[in-house]
């Protein structure tokens, strides 16, 4: 683990194992005086209020674990899916496989937040199989439909507000991502696992 | 309440924003330069946290009842009577702030009256004929003279950033070097033209963390500070980081103006 500088009132955490489960575990200490803790793909940023709970923050990180038990694993997300996205023929001819097999695999797999980002409730999942890995579209779209079930690389997600975007899109869903009269406005937060079905 | 007669060319309802949240994707948002915004507020006796507007300038608005305002370009507390005009012009610096006795009481989202032009979370940006309501008196009174804008300082302290070492030393050496010049100022970041910065590591960067004052480089090497509504996460390397103070003299140079940078 290495702590990298990032301003007055923010240290960014490198090299941890598991950025959604270090994060989980480093607010479970509760420093007083923590503004954010943000996993993402491979590190975790802390941002702190003032001086002093930077400074805790950076004396405490070199002890954090991530916690063994997955955070949030009790609260399984379930997102019902028509497959119906307009990528996805494309994406079956790119991977050899059928349309049905496509939405098998996506259905089939275990997936978990790893962080959020890009646009508010936007959740990168990891677990999508290997076979569905695929780069980005060459053309992003400038609109991409809120509710879009979509992948790229070794990424899975759901847009949960109309953007744009260059993920291609194999369904949509009616389950509403990001909603600011919830607690917390997000369906899918850091750890929580996720599956698919077909609706 | 206030009427909105002509926004100019961006007025947004701003308070300290949404923070905590950005583990989820959600922008802190919140006033481009809070210190100016908390002066107008205590001008009018509102707490510093009262939802203001803030604008780039050509902001024009209609009192509809009576109400106590008070604005950066004329920091004393005035009533203007109902139907009476308050004109903010552009110049000087970029951001602007008008506060409003009582603050502007647009319903809160997520804790924040404030306005996030990248994600489109708060209230939707004031149009002509719209009209503000105005949140209660507060209990502390307007201040009865004219308290002067201290003048920001010139200099601009930056630290360095998590991936400075991404860069060839002449690029983390030339960011204090030279001087800058604003090529692009939004509420989301401030663009500077100079040397470019070239890297050493080219490889690509997984999407990390932001904090407002981070400056990352794109591929071009024109470096780009994070402001107010900077989203979360970005894949651009940071090779510094203004310190907190300094930030809004950043952001409050017009495109075209130059700053220089200090370790």
């Amino acid at each position: 683990m290495r702590l990298l500088p990032m301003g007055q009132h923010a240290v960014l955490v490198e090299d941890v194992e598991d950025p959604a489960g270090w994060a989980a575990s480093f607010r479970g200490i509760g420093i007083s005086g923590i503004v954010d803790v943000v996993p993402a793909a491979r590190t975790v940023l802390i941002v702190a209020e003032h001086d002093r709970a930077i400074a805790s923050a950076r004396a405490l990180a070199p002890e954090v674990r991530a916690a063994l038990a997955p955070p949030n694993a009790s609260t399984e997300v379930v997102i019902e899916v028509v497959y119906d996205g307009p990528d996805l023929p494309n994406v079956a001819d790119t991977t050899g496989l059928s349309a049905d097999q496509v939405v098998e695999l996506h259905t089939e797999a275990e997936y978990r937040v790893e962080f959020c980002g890009f646009a508010p409730g936007f959740a990168y999942l990891s677990g999508l199989p290997a076979q569905l890995r695929l780069p980005r579209r060459s053309t992003p779209r400038t609109r991409v439909p809120a509710g879009s079930v979509a992948i790229a690389s070794e990424y899975a997600a759901v847009y949960p507000t109309e953007s744009p975007g260059g993920w291609h899109l194999i369904g949509s869903t009616r389950a509403k991502m990001f909603d600011v009269d919830r607690d917390p406005p997000a369906m899918l937060t850091p750890g929580s696992t996720v599956r698919f079905v077909e609706a | 309440m206030i009427e909105i007669v002509d926004p100019g060319l961006m007025t947004t309802v701003q308070d300290r924003g949404r923070s905590g949240l950005a583990s989820i994707g959600v922008p802190s948002s919140g006033s481009v330069d809070p210190a100016l915004a908390a002066h107008c507020n205590r001008l009018v006796g509102n707490p510093d946290a009262a939802a203001v507007l803030e604008t780039v300038g050509g902001l024009t608005l209609r009192a509809t009842v009576a109400v106590v305002v008070a604005s950066d370009v004329e920091p004393v507390a005035r009533t203007l009577a109902p139907g009476q005009m308050l004109q903010v012009a552009p110049g000087g610096r970029q951001w602007h702030y008008v506060a409003i006795r009582g603050g502007v009481d647009v319903a809160p989202m997520l804790g924040s009256r404030s306005t996030d032009t990248l994600s489109g979370l708060g209230p939707s940006r004031p149009r002509a004929g719209d009209v503000l309501p105005v949140g209660a008196e507060p209990n502390a009174r307007p201040v009865g003279e004219t308290w002067p804008i201290r003048p920001r300082g010139g200099t601009v302290m930056i630290t360095e950033g998590p991936r400075a070492d991404w860069f060839t030393q002449d690029a983390r050496d030339s960011l204090t070097r030279g001087e800058w010049t604003v090529s692009d100022a939004s509420r989301v970041g401030v663009r500077f033209d100079g040397a470019p910065l070239r890297r050493t590591v080219e490889r690509e960067l997984p999407s990390e963390g932001l904090v407002r004052g981070a400056i990352q480089v794109p591929p071009d090497g024109a470096p780009i500070m994070m402001l107010a509504d900077h989203p979360t996460t970005g894949g651009y390397p940071v090779i510094a980081v203004v310190a907190p103070d300094d930030v809004a003299t950043v952001a409050q140079r017009r495109v075209g103006e130059t700053l220089r940078f200090r370790r």
